[in-house]
């Protein structure tokens, strides 16, 4: 267990033949927590089948996404684009009214080279909807990092933070709240409870889109520490997005969304915060506190806090504590998650990831360095764009007692006797937060509790030939 | 360009990567994007399929996209060869390799020199054809391409079994109960004295595909896929086939019958002295088909039963694929004397055929694969039941009819674990019980009929009223209302057992996180 202690963190890389869903799966939940938006995938019948079954049933619920479906006649150019896309948008209009449309470009609009951001703003003229464009296809990412383009994007769209309305440090607290309220005359105020002390902090906008619910946890959280959030990227609604602008901080809560942060620093020239993410009570911990040191704050009672919720999880701890893990990756929450999960005392063999942007997740890759020294475990071994074929191999070999898998494996892994959780679940479910921290272990010892419960049966392989 | 939300049919890649992983040792290379490879989750997720499917896929990806995929189709052909070993790679081209006009055939002829798999290049095209159109295709290619190979090699087996046997074409994976229609057909042959050759696609083997042309005749059980390979075959090697579905008591007849006649046509010609069983002028199975019908399959019997009479009149409509919608018209119009409002399709290549099969047992034919047409078409006609695609059953949720799903698309819960074929005698069953428990039990409907609808006084709730001076702050009232429906009682019930174990009387945001914290979701 004291091996490789003090070796660094390694990075390899494979072939990039593994499974993950299509980014154009963000529109899913996208749609959802932006009320007044619609989403337009403009692709063919493959992403709108991937669409169809990966979505299940929401797409009955009179979704406010669709495809607009390429022919024959779009890819051969005999269909004028814009014409096409301004009857279709057109028609949107008129059945749902949005205070935006979001262009999902595709694989098949990328190799057409269908110039979607030039059209956009002529169109935006024509018919008065704001079109954002965000080309979310296979060609570049993978799964969550759909969400990634669609919120750089939107971070164009966010009003300005006029320079001369930077905050001054010993600036009338009134002053400051109409100022902001006057950038963003629906977002509720900047300030609570009258904290005199906090009128010095610069605006703070978190980005990554959460549940409402999730939203307001971590928001409370920061409230506590005297720490006053100013907006969301992305907010409930469109026209609610945050103002942006020189002084502005931005923090990220999801660990797949550095095109936001680069487009948040160099293009509305906000100061990132390299936090680690608010996964697990130590990353949320973690997350605050670096929050609060930007600010110059001495976090309150964050580490009784975070004891409390740990005395909590014990139950499930007991269940997880020196088993093994290995991720295959596919949504690139993997670093955070193994983070947490080696800090509830399991053994992660390797993570995969899709894609590593190690300097946005620098405070996380730290952090899980140090989680590892702590808990006297070699460091897992980092593979960005894996191949699931080697990496079957290699779970083969290791036997670990839980993989975390996208769909197309876990079954037939399940059917070798490797317990399996699927990995698209962390990214449908709530983790963020010290709040949700039991809800991340209730998912990973599903598996090991429902094996508890028939593990006395004796039919753990149940594929014709053992060897494979 | 076309605002879609929904489709029946997927596109064309699905269709081959259905027909190659439906045999064994086959396996399948997309040129596809990231992200394109969903056919596995679905096989693995709706199929619950313990194996890995044998698809993956050479990644097309920016590289690809600025210098062409050069050598990596090549060597991921070569790879799969070496690693998996199988008897044949399907290389499978998708919506976006066919715009990127790669020489595909190229990278297939070069990749066949140096593995010791038979490698093949789909030839579909995506924006010409769906995915049924290309499983039927895809499964044709690779029959045509194995019987040539073993004429060349002068091996193709030609010699007719001794006793009748027949070779069953289209069951296939992810195909709508064609695992348990399969077994039905295999014991309909059975009991009619005739071995089955080959099945294929599924479970079958490319290298037995040599073997197909001795079986005395094909079945083709669904319109949608077999029918090209069927007519090669035909065309050939001169084998005859019997395309009728045998769904429903009449058709399972006629399926029968013309067996029977087939059988009376070529056994003479082939073992005139060995026909154990069989001697042309024996083969009568109208005796067969009498017991069955009258005794084994419970459907005549329940079309006499004064149940089936409380069905009839009541209007149906029917939506599906070719085979299943046609062939469920007739179930309902001509053995259960259900008035089918309208049929439908989404078969959209095949409308003639369809048009015809059910011509004279519906009222009106409806061809398309926009959904909301056929949404329109149930609200206008509301009928008293739906018989559908998962597609329609939502529409029936919708508007309150209650749908049988007898087509795909499907979703898992159309992947039973329980024996529930469609085809044969057993199958008559299964359909009868589907049409009887989608309609309104007759009697159930006699009763609400007389006694003017359901009971509609206030159900009486189980909460007790002992919130003893609980109250609700607003944001956490607030909270509440955004919890879904169906664990918000559970999440209250916990909130404010949490509340009164610590003395809280109002329950503010901070307490239901707290109390959320405490007891563990």
């Amino acid at each position: 267990m004291s091996t490789a202690l003090a070796e660094p963190l390694t990075f390899e890389c494979e072939t990039g033949n593994y499974h993950t869903f299509c980014p154009i799966s963000c529109v899913a939940w996208l749609y959802q927590k932006i009320e007044d938006s619609f989403f337009l995938v403009v692709g063919t019948k493959t992403c709108g089948y991937f669409l169809q079954n990966a979505l299940g049933v929401m797409i009955f619920a009179e979704p406010r996404y669709a495809m607009a479906e390429l022919e024959e006649g779009d890819i051969s150019a005999q269909l004028n684009d814009y014409k096409e896309l301004k009857r279709l948008c057109l028609q949107i209009k008129q059945d749902r009214n949005p205070s935006v449309i979001v262009w999902i470009g595709t694989c098949t609009t990328e190799i057409i080279k269908m110039d979607l951001e030039g059209m956009a703003p002529q169109l935006e003229a024509e018919i008065g909807i704001p079109i954002v464009v965000a080309r979310a296809n296979g060609l570049d990412y993978a799964f969550t990092q759909g969400e990634d383009t669609v919120l750089a994007a939107m971070a164009h769209r966010c009003p300005s933070l006029e320079k001369g309305s930077r905050v001054e440090p010993r600036a009338e607290g009134t002053l400051v709240e109409n100022l902001l309220r006057f950038a963003k005359p629906n977002a509720p105020l900047p300030l609570s409870h009258g904290e005199v002390a906090k009128l010095s902090q610069p605006p703070l906008v978190l980005f990554g889109s959460l549940p409402s619910t999730v939203a307001t946890q971590l928001t409370m959280e920061l409230k506590n520490q005297g720490i006053s959030v100013a907006g969301w990227l992305p907010a409930q609604r469109y026209i609610d997005l945050p103002a942006l602008g020189e002084g502005v901080h931005v923090c990220g809560v999801n660990p797949f969304l550095s095109r936001t942060a680069t487009t948040l620093m160099r293009r509305r020239r906000c100061k990132l915060v390299g936090a680690p993410f608010p996964i697990g009570p130590d990353g949320t911990r973690a997350w605050i506190e670096k929050i609060c040191s930007v600010f110059d704050i001495q976090p309150q009672g964050l580490e009784e806090r975070e004891a409390a919720i740990w005395a909590g999880l014990e139950d499930y701890l007991e269940l997880v504590r020196g088993k093994s893990v290995f991720f295959m990756g596919d949504n690139l929450l993997e670093v955070s998650l193994a983070r947490f999960l080696i800090r509830c005392g399991m053994i992660v063999y390797e993570i995969g990831i899709p894609y590593m942007d190690k300097r946005f997740q620098a405070a996380e890759l730290e952090l899980l360095e140090r989680t590892c020294h702590e808990m006297g475990v070699p460091l897992p071994r980092i593979v960005e764009k894996p191949d699931n074929y080697h990496q079957i191999q290699r779970i083969r070999e290791l036997q670990p007692d839980l993989a975390i898998t996208g769909m197309a494996h876990a079954n037939p892994l399940e059917a070798r006797g490797i317990s399996t959780k699927w990995s698209v679940e962390f990214t449908f479910a709530q983790i963020h937060g010290f709040t949700n921290s039991r809800d991340i272990l209730e998912l990973v010892t599903r598996p090991l509790r429902r094996n508890e419960s028939l593990q006395s049966l004796g039919w753990t392989s149940l594929v014709k030939s053992s060897g494979n | 360009m076309k605002l879609a939300y929904w489709m029946y049919a997927g596109p064309a890649h699905i269709g081959t990567l259905r027909v190659a992983s439906s045999f064994k040792n086959v396996h399948a290379i997309m040129h596809a994007p990231l992200g394109d490879d969903y056919f596995n989750v679905m096989r693995s997720m709706l199929e619950r399929e313990r194996d890995f499917t044998p698809v993956t896929a050479s990644i097309v990806d920016r590289h690809v996209l600025a210098r062409g995929s050069q050598e990596k189709v090549v060597e991921n052909i070569a790879r799969k060869d070496k690693e998996e070993r199988p008897d044949l790679i399907i290389l499978t081209p998708t919506c976006t390799s066919s715009i990127l006009q790669e020489d595909l055939q190229n990278f297939v002829d070069r990749a066949a020199l140096e593995s010791e798999s038979d490698v093949l290049l789909a030839d579909v095209n995506h924006y010409r054809v769906n995915e049924l159109q290309a499983a039927d295709r895809t499964l044709e290619q690779v029959v045509r391409f194995y019987v040539e190979k073993a004429r060349k090699q002068n091996n193709l087996a030609t010699a007719l079994t001794p006793r009748p046997s027949a070779n069953i074409i289209g069951v296939f994976t992810l195909g709508f109960h064609n695992q348990h229609d399969s077994r039905e057909l295999k014991k309909l042959l059975q009991d009619l004295g005739i071995d089955v050759n080959e099945v294929i696609p599924e479970g079958g083997s490319v290298t037995r595909l040599r073997n197909l042309p001795k079986a005395w005749f094909n079945i083709v059980p669904y319109r949608e896929v077999g029918l090209m390979t069927a007519h090669y075959l035909e065309r050939e090697l001169g084998m005859p086939f019997v395309s009728t579905t045998p769904m429903g008591v009449v058709d399972t007849a006629a399926f029968i019958r013309e067996v029977e006649g087939i059988l009376t046509q070529r056994a003479p010609q082939t073992s005139p002295g060995e026909s154990v069983s069989l001697n042309g002028s024996l083969v009568n199975f109208e005796d067969y088909i009498e017991q069955q019908t009258r005794f084994v399959s419970q459907a005549a019997w329940f079309s006499r039963s004064i149940d089936c009479q409380n069905l009839t009149g009541k209007k149906a409509v029917v939506f599906g694929d070719a085979t299943h919608a046609a062939s469920m018209t007739k179930i309902l119009a001509r053995e259960m004397g259900i008035r089918v409002s309208c049929s439908g399709t989404y078969c959209k290549h095949d409308a003639d055929w369809f048009r015809e099969q059910v011509q004279g047992f519906c009222d009106e034919v409806l061809i398309t694969d926009d959904h909301t047409h056929v949404g329109d078409m149930i609200a206008r006609i509301e009928p008293a039941a739906i018989f559908g695609t998962q597609m329609e059953r939502h529409i029936g949720k919708r508007l309150d009819i209650p749908c049988g799903v007898i087509s795909a698309p499907v979703h898992i819960q159309n992947f039973p674990l329980g024996y529930r074929p469609f085809l044969g005698y057993e199958g008559t069953n299964q359909v009868a019980d589907l049409v009887y428990n989608s309609f309104t039990l007759g009697m159930e409907d006699h009763l609400l009929e007389i006694f003017g609808g359901h009971d509609t006084k206030e159900v009486i709730t189980k909460s007790l009223s002992t919130e003893g001076g609980l109250v609700w702050a607003p944001d956490g009232l607030a909270e509440l209302t955004k919890i879904p429906g169906f664990v918000r009682g559970k999440i209250k019930r916990n909130t404010e057992k949490f509340a009164s174990d610590n003395n809280i009387s109002k329950i503010t945001l901070e307490v239901m996180y707290a109390a959320k914290e405490a007891a563990g979701a």
